[in-house]
């Protein structure tokens, strides 16, 4: 089968990037797909905890970019699930021998080619295989600068890993259709935009959204006294490897998103586009001053409250800063 | 940020490969770079480590004072909790619950003992002895 690897900076941005490309979508890219399947988010869950820490993240719920990317395009998606491992690789081989790419969910906590200290129980990590030579399937992880292989015992394992968001042996691809014009790249892009803004500005409760960074910037400042330096140490950790950590191509996804308003542009010639993805490399820059800020923190430099006031702080600017260029992105005039 | 303000202190993942980032060349026009990690979260992930690291220990010391079995140990070195060894072992919580009980563990099968070695990647017999690699 030819299959071309294509690196990326987000896992599943990649997988849909490759899999629509390979279908003969030319005109996708990552920041593209990422703003097409409004892909831009935050939220913060105090109550639920992953590794002792609270659920923090970045983007959207892990399947929706691919979907929603899809869907704007008129592209057919077949996912599924499984719960037999046997029948799970019955059918990955099926479409292996039709030559076709799929892309896996798959847990990275036994995924063999990363390295020991990322390998924490995290499943919503995706990757391509695109074929099989003996015991060893072919594997494209958009992560990883080049094409890989797991054995046939290591891909079942990371594609039936346990706990939170249990991929469940799950599989999708993408139906080859019609070509995908520019008018739908074009209107993809209006969607996608739209779908952001809600999700940013009017998603109802404190902790998600424009609102959740806010919320997020005025818990940060009690943490000192409420969960006392250590252990807020490691939840200003948390945030950071949330933020920054392989996937994010920096500064929590704003900068991809700045990139996908600069190729919006490309296909609607409105000017505020290209001011507003200023606003997200502003705010990019922003959320990684406060990352060299945390670390401050947890590496022991810093620690008193106004240290942990400071903080916060920059989560109430970056908070504005977002809220503005969401307000913007609803107000433009679509031509 | 910058395209040649992209940090490239070598971590973990670095030696591996290299990460995309997304930053702007000189027209502000927004480009890729690879990049081979960040002092910053490089430290935050240690950050994570020494914290599972001193859970590791604690668990050692528990198991060598006889208050727990070796899978107290194994658990925290494998990150999970009950809920999540249950899930990958097949036996039910309260079940891990008591085979995390020194008594109990000794009177374990070994086909018990080899589903709970095949998920912490080691042998019965370092299983019995938690004479793996403590470290990671």
């Amino acid at each position: 089968m030819e299959f071309n690897h294509i690196q990326a900076a987000h896992c599943e941005n990649g997988v849909t990037t490759s899999l629509l490309k390979n279908i003969g979508v030319n005109q996708i890219t990552e920041p593209l797909a990422f703003g097409i399947g409004a892909g831009l988010f935050f939220v913060y869950i105090p109550i639920i905890k992953i590794n002792n820490g609270p659920v923090i993240a970045f983007r959207t719920l892990p399947g929706l970019i691919f979907n929603r990317t899809c869907k704007a395009l008129d592209i057919p998606v077949v996912r599924k699930k499984f719960s037999s491992r046997e029948k799970a690789e019955a059918f990955l081989r099926e479409q292996i021998a039709q030559g076709r790419p799929v892309g896996c969910q798959v847990g990275v906590y036994y995924l063999s080619y990363f390295p020991k200290e990322y390998r924490f129980h995290f499943n919503a990590h995706n990757l391509i295989v695109y074929g099989k030579e003996d015991d060893n399937y072919l594997i494209s992880d958009p992560v990883m600068e080049t094409p890989t292989t797991l054995t046939s015992y290591e891909l079942e394992r990371v594609r039936f890993a346990k706990g939170a968001l249990a991929p469940k042996g799950q599989i999708y691809y993408p139906l080859a259709n019609r070509p995908v014009t520019n008018e739908q790249i074009k209107r993809g892009i209006k969607s996608g935009i739209e779908k952001n803004v809600q999700n940013m500005l009017y998603i109802p409760g404190p902790i998600a959204g424009v609102s959740g960074i806010k919320f997020t910037g005025n818990r940060i400042k009690k943490w000192r006294d409420k969960l006392g330096l250590k252990q807020a140490g490691l939840y200003l950790a948390q945030l950071v490897r949330m933020q920054e950590e392989i996937g994010t191509g920096g500064g929590g996804f704003r900068y991809i998103y700045g990139a996908f308003l600069q190729e919006a542009h490309a296909y609607n010639q409105m000017d505020e586009l290209l001011d507003i993805s200023n606003l997200f490399t502003q705010s990019g820059d922003l959320w990684r001053e406060a990352a060299v800020h945390a670390a401050g923190i947890y590496k022991g430099r810093l620690g008193s409250q106004e240290d942990f006031n400071q903080m916060g702080d920059y989560l109430l600017e970056i908070a504005e800063i977002e809220r503005n260029a969401f307000t913007q992105l609803k107000n433009l005039n679509w031509r | 940020m910058k395209k040649e303000d992209v940090p490239q202190d070598v971590s973990a993942l670095g030696k591996i490969t290299k990460e995309v980032c997304y930053a702007t060349d000189t027209s502000g026009k927004y480009t890729t770079q690879l990049s081979k990690g960040w002092d910053v979260k490089i430290t935050a992930l240690d950050k994570a480590w020494e914290d599972i690291d001193d859970r590791i220990a604690a668990a050692r010391q528990k198991v060598l004072n006889g208050e727990a079995s070796p899978l107290l140990f194994f658990m925290e070195r494998g990150i999970m909790d009950l809920s999540l060894l249950a899930d990958y072992t097949g036996f039910w919580q309260w079940q891990i619950k008591r085979h995390l009980k020194p008594d109990v563990f000794k009177t374990l099968s070994n086909k018990k003992l080899q589903r709970y070695a095949e998920v912490f990647n080691v042998s019965v017999d370092e299983l019995k002895t938690m004479r793996a690699d403590e470290k990671k």
